[in-house]
């Protein structure tokens, strides 16, 4: 009997289907795949380290880079361990702009994976469309923020700035057109005989071998376990609001497709009730020693000038301490981690990105697979490289 | 709840347990490296616990701050309960932690991470080598003592920055 060989491919890390710099050295029987390692570091920035040198709010900008494709889910995980560990209290009216400007950073997460996802399997349509529809959601990034993509719109205690005039119309034109487009989609790939073929029983996980991996958001919610922090721990204003946790049944490519198209209804039906209630008010906390007080005041009184010159001059300085604060961000558990020593500075921000650990279980997903398969696995557990790598 | 946990952890580990408290609504439990491992097996298998999920591991650097450098910090979630709890850990340099991989497969890459920005290692873990910065690299990035703002060079003809390079502080006595 002829002795076995396995050959060692390398796949990456200039590769289309790693939807960026991911390297997987694959060892493969013909075209089965026995073994896999995910190799990263490609887009390894120091992040961590450089905030580490910024003060609170210069380390903001920071988090855009990250999950580019999520930069407000970023943001807000950032200003919400601060407002934590400061207890801030934020004014209503920012909390509804977080909601509405997080869940369309969802959308918009979700429309670039569908894209991706489905032209690595052959359906290159659905990239020109998807990201037609992605434009929209960055003419709102642009619209509120100036900034198409680096936003950096929330700040600790509020946003930025206030939301400008026709804002509520820009929204609802996105909910008009949206779910008709939503559904257009599903038509074209959930009955696809190709897709089906490619997708059904190819990279099934077990809840328990998904919990065991660590997988969080529509990844896990793929194999059936109903849990969405938006839900079981609710932040920022989501437990004011109406919204389903989709689950699917047999964690593989399809439901976890299954379960993503559904968050993106869930997530316009959650903007559709808060745009409705956007309440009048300022939109960052009066707390004058974290946020800046307008320009108008600043130019009419001493104390105001006073206070603009010490936050610009030294920032504000949160009490020493360490909180975890996490959040439900579309490619799941994003966390972050700050220790603040009392100075302008933080002493460490560690972010738990759910992408490095969503690829870190992608060889339970593909070893016994064919090498084919390795592409729809690594779009179906949607990763962002320049959140493995920091 | 946090306090019913507090309770029941102080009833079984109460000579094990270095430091409890609550911060911000969380409860941070101080222990003995040697330790971690077995209150994870609690925590996670007890009926009652039910902290089934990993969410993350990471550490920090005191450096000049506090008697021991390091402290190692292990997010634990009980995902049917809802709720967390910070298990924290301290390190000196040469010290070591055992692995939790055997309990959760996603401490592998965590422990890598630390290990590669921190140069702490974990007894026990399977393939424990650098995950972000290249294998030859040398220091650990995340240390109080890494300079952030030296890059190293990795190929130069320039006279002046090859010596730069090894009387840098942090490059020890190796001759890259």
């Amino acid at each position: 009997m002829a002795k076995r060989e396995t050959m060692v491919m390398n796949m990456g890390p200039q590769h289309p289907a790693t939807h960026g710099v991911l390297r997987i050295e694959l060892e493969l029987d013909g075209e089965t795949v026995v073994d896999a390692r995910p190799l990263i570091g490609y887009l390894h920035t120091g992040i961590e380290k450089n905030m580490e040198a910024k003060t609170y709010t210069q380390a903001l900008t920071m988090t855009d880079r990250m999950d580019y494709l999520a930069p407000m889910s970023n943001n807000l995980v950032y200003v919400g361990a601060i407002e934590k560990l400061m207890e801030v209290e934020v004014p209503p009216r920012a909390e509804y702009v977080r909601v509405i400007m997080t869940e369309l950073t969802r959308v918009a997460s979700h429309l670039v994976w569908l894209g991706t996802h489905a032209i690595d399997l052959g359906a290159m349509s659905m990239l020109l469309y998807c990201f037609r529809e992605r434009e929209k959601i960055l003419q709102m990034y642009e619209f509120v923020s100036g900034v198409r993509m680096m936003s950096s719109y929330f700040r600790v205690g509020g946003l930025a700035k206030d939301i400008p005039a026709g804002f509520d119309e820009r929204v609802k034109d996105i909910l008009d057109t949206f779910p008709a487009k939503i559904n257009e989609y599903e038509g074209l790939l959930t009955n696809n005989k190709i897709w089906r073929n490619r997708t059904i029983g190819v990279g099934s996980i077990s809840a328990e071998d998904a919990i065991d991996a660590g997988l969080s958001g529509p990844n896990l919610r793929g194999s059936g376990v109903a849990w969405d922090i938006r839900k079981s721990n609710p932040y920022s204003y989501y437990d004011k609001f109406e919204f389903d946790i989709p689950t699917g049944k047999n964690g593989d490519v399809y439901d976890r497709y299954l379960v993503r198209l559904e968050e993106i209804r869930q997530a316009l039906r959650i903007v559709g009730q808060a745009v409705e209630g956007i309440p009048e008010g300022p939109h960052i906390t009066a707390d004058r020693k974290i946020a800046l007080p307008s320009k108008e005041e600043v130019l009419k009184g001493m104390e105001q000038l006073i206070h603009h010159f010490k936050i610009v001059v030294h920032g504000f300085q949160p009490p020493a301490g360490d909180v975890y604060f996490a959040i439900e961000s579309p490619k799941g558990e994003i966390g972050c981690y700050i220790v603040s020593d009392g100075t302008k500075k933080p002493y460490r921000v560690h972010f738990r990105p759910p992408s490095f650990v969503n690829i870190s279980a992608l060889p339970k997903l593909v070893i016994g697979r064919m090498l084919a398969d390795v592409i729809a696995c690594i779009g179906s557990l949607d990763i962002v490289l320049g959140e493995i790598d920091r | 709840m946090v306090s019913i946990i507090e309770e029941r952890l102080r009833k079984g580990y109460s000579d094990r347990l270095i430091e409890v408290y609550t911060f911000r609504g969380d409860l941070n439990v101080v222990l003995k490296p040697e330790d971690i491992p077995e209150v994870c097996r609690y925590l996670k298998t007890d009926p009652d616990m039910k902290f089934n999920f990993l969410s993350c591991i990471t550490a920090c650097d005191y450096l000049d701050q506090r008697e021991i450098r390091f402290e190692v910090v292990y997010l634990l979630f009980s995902i049917p309960d809802h709720h967390r709890i910070i298990l924290k850990t301290r390190v000196n340099e040469n010290e070591e932690i055992p692995t939790l991989t055997s309990l959760w497969s996603t401490a592998d890459w965590h422990e890598r991470e630390i290990y590669d920005m921190f140069g702490i290692t974990f007894t026990g873990h399977p393939n424990l080598k650098r995950i972000l910065m290249d294998d030859d690299w040398v220091g650990h990035p995340q240390r109080k003592d890494f300079p952030l703002t030296y890059e190293v060079p990795h190929f130069t003809y320039n006279k002046g920055e090859i010596d730069t390079r090894h009387n840098a502080p942090w490059r020890g006595d190796s001759d890259g």
